[in-house]
């Protein structure tokens, strides 16, 4: 490969000083939404004590997961030793960083008392998988951050495959973190499944790596910056690998269930009656986020097209969103069984609901987008103040003898 | 602070005094021991376990006065959408989907042996009394619902708006979770929790309170002769209440 040239977004483009307008606007936005459930409360909200993680979550727990997936380009380039996606790995980390941000924004602003963060950095308990999460959560912005400095610093070049590598075993940790914060839930019965942590994972590198795909085109749209067809064409096809895999765990955890007896009741409401999420299950994740970008993918003609791969990573992201809902918040619609055996009659706590109903209020949504703005402002003003894109990415510039 | 510390002592004594008398002079008539609660100034050991036992059979399906005492008590007010309302205790029917028999029974928290609430907690707010009394510390709650999560008994509320008229001895707040505490404020001077005395005040004797590590207390004493079970016992969380007649 040829020595690779970077490059700073020149940024003094109406489309540059627009998207930071709109993006500081919705950073706003979600910020008076945090104000606002932290004045009022969070009866503002459409979470109840019955549901009680809501939109705010599923935004977190995606960007989350991307952050963790989209590192993986940079782990391909410098792990597996792929150089073709090493000129990628700058753009990679940074968005590992900014993604993270966003989504721990959002968790942090939702939280009952955010003024007490500094509560949760210093009294922990380790029994507490969250409390294990705030740890690899910081740990992987300092990783990832010491993982880009020698990237992007000559002298330290030689560490970074072993930066890299801690990177890479520290983002698996993390994921596993993260769908363990479910997968030790053992009271409810869509979650306490160790099949949560490596359905994460999965579930993170299908959406790292369609979020990285769209950074890449737009990036690239605005800049004119030169992209071959062969620098789409692998992530392409390796996004239709993540999608694969995380619907095989979707598929283990879903049969799992269907054979454990105690768990027919919330495999039906998912799968067969329960409203928006069986809707979302089938028409949102299956069809819309699996089904439809597979066949973009792999179809021989329909895969030519950019804006078909654009649209495929755009409908792995509206597939994965709907799974997050469903695992989210149609885990907790579905009542606990406390009772074992009897029927619930009467409550005066809900407990005879069929269903716990959930309407996420705008503010949420203000919040969960806010999040989202934020790691679009971060990566916007970063693109511009250091070299994080190649200054082309054309076939030609990448040695095609390396190519592998 | 000497005669703080020496007036409860003289008390305590007189009063071991009068319940070693009354056993001296009435064998027979005095089956159990009363539990006693600690000196304000001493804390709390593992010596006893705080646990409840309420007799299914004895509660009342129309009768909610365990529910109206812990409102009252612990200033549970209303909320502006009943689904988010606190409910420290709640009053539950149920039907044997096999038998068809029908039960009515409160549900509180269970104050777990291994309390899962306490186990997610990020911070520790949620913990574990050496006397088995499962609590939140309200000044390091963040208010992530983790606890409510992991609860198998639903038993805990967050509190989504501000609150008024608090009563002093039982700190609440927006923000934070919650649940049922045992009345530790009363517990901890002797007295049985609010729900247990209304429930003997209707005179349904439906609930005892007591100390399960006391072999002569009388929820122990109870324990030896009548069959009980734990909600989820598969669970194995040896919660401190129980239930008999389910």
């Amino acid at each position: 490969m040829k020595n690779m040239v970077y490059r700073e977004l020149e940024g003094n483009s109406p489309g540059y000083y627009g998207l930071l307008g709109i993006s500081a606007i919705l950073v706003a936005l979600g910020l008076f939404a945090a104000y606002n459930m932290e004045h009022h409360g969070h009866v503002i909200t459409g979470m109840t004590n019955q549901i009680v993680w809501g939109m705010p979550h599923i935004f977190a727990i995606f960007l989350i997961l991307a952050a963790s997936g989209v590192l993986n380009v940079a782990s391909i380039g410098s792990v597996f030793r792929k150089t073709f996606y090493s000129p990628l790995g700058r753009l990679s980390a940074l968005l590992a960083i900014t993604l993270l941000i966003g989504g721990l924004s959002i968790l942090v602003l939702d939280l009952g008392h955010p003024d007490r963060l500094l509560v949760a950095m210093t009294t922990y308990n380790f029994k507490s998988i969250f409390a294990w999460n705030i740890y690899l959560y910081n740990g992987f912005l300092v990783i990832v951050a010491v993982y880009l400095w020698f990237m992007m610093e000559r002298r330290m070049q030689r560490y970074y495959p072993v930066a890299g590598l801690v990177a890479f075993i520290w983002r698996l940790i993390l994921t596993t973190g993260t769908g363990s914060i479910f997968g030790f839930l053992v009271a409810r019965e869509a979650y306490n499944a160790a099949i949560m942590a490596p359905l994460f994972i999965a579930l993170s590198l299908s959406l790292g790596l369609a979020a990285f795909i769209l950074i890449l085109l737009t990036d690239c749209t605005e800049t004119h910056c030169p992209l071959g067809e062969g620098i789409l064409h692998r992530p392409k096809s390796l996004l239709g690998v993540f999608v694969a895999a995380a619907f095989y765990f979707v598929l283990a955890y879903h049969f799992t269930n269907l054979y454990i007896t105690e768990r027919h009741g919330i495999e039906y409401f998912i799968l067969v009656g329960g409203g928006i999420y069986t809707f979302l299950f089938w028409g949102g994740y299956l069809l819309i986020g699996t089904l439809l970008p597979l066949i973009l993918i792999y179809h021989p003609q329909l895969n030519q097209s950019r804006k078909n791969i654009t649209l495929a990573a755009v409908l792995v992201l509206i597939g994965g969103f709907s799974l997050l809902y469903v695992i989210i918040i149609g885990g907790q619609a579905y009542p606990l069984d406390i009772f074992p055996g009897m029927e619930v009659t009467a409550s005066g706590f809900f407990d005879n609901s069929p269903v716990h109903s959930y309407v996420p209020s705008h503010w949420e949504i203000m919040l969960g987008i806010g999040g989202i703005a934020i790691s679009v402002l971060l990566t916007t003003l970063a693109l511009k103040i250091l070299p994080f894109l190649p200054a082309s990415l054309a076939d030609a510039d990448l040695d095609p003898q390396l190519l592998d | 602070m000497n005669e703080e510390t020496t007036t409860p002592n003289r008390r305590d004594f007189l009063k071991n005094a009068a319940a070693l008398a009354g056993i001296t002079v009435a064998p027979g008539i005095l089956l159990y021991s009363v539990s006693q609660a600690k000196p304000a100034d001493q804390s709390v050991t593992s010596e006893q376990r705080w646990g409840m036992l309420i007799d299914v059979t004895q509660c009342t399906s129309g009768c909610d006065e365990c529910v109206k005492a812990c409102t009252v008590e612990h200033g549970l007010t209303e909320a502006t959408r009943p689904e988010i309302a606190a409910h420290w205790i709640r009053k539950v029917g149920l039907r044997d989907k096999q038998t068809g028999q029908e039960y009515s029974l409160p549900v509180l928290c269970q104050h777990c042996e291994h309390p899962p609430c306490a186990d997610v907690c990020p911070t520790g707010a949620s913990f574990k009394r050496a006397d088995g009394i499962v609590l939140v510390d309200k000044h390091i709650c963040i208010g992530c619902r983790y606890c409510m999560m992991a609860c198998p008994y639903k038993a805990r509320s967050f509190i989504h708006e501000t609150l008024e008229n608090q009563k002093p001895y039982s700190p609440r707040g927006k923000g934070t979770v919650e649940s049922c505490n045992f009345c530790v404020h009363r517990v901890d001077k002797g007295k049985n929790p609010a729900c247990v005395e209304a429930c003997q005040q209707a005179g349904h004797e439906a609930m005892i309170f007591g100390d399960l590590n006391d072999p002569y207390s009388k929820i122990s004493e109870k324990l030896k002769i009548v069959k009980s079970t734990a909600l989820r016992a598969d669970m194995r969380l040896n919660p401190g209440v129980r239930y008999q007649g389910l």
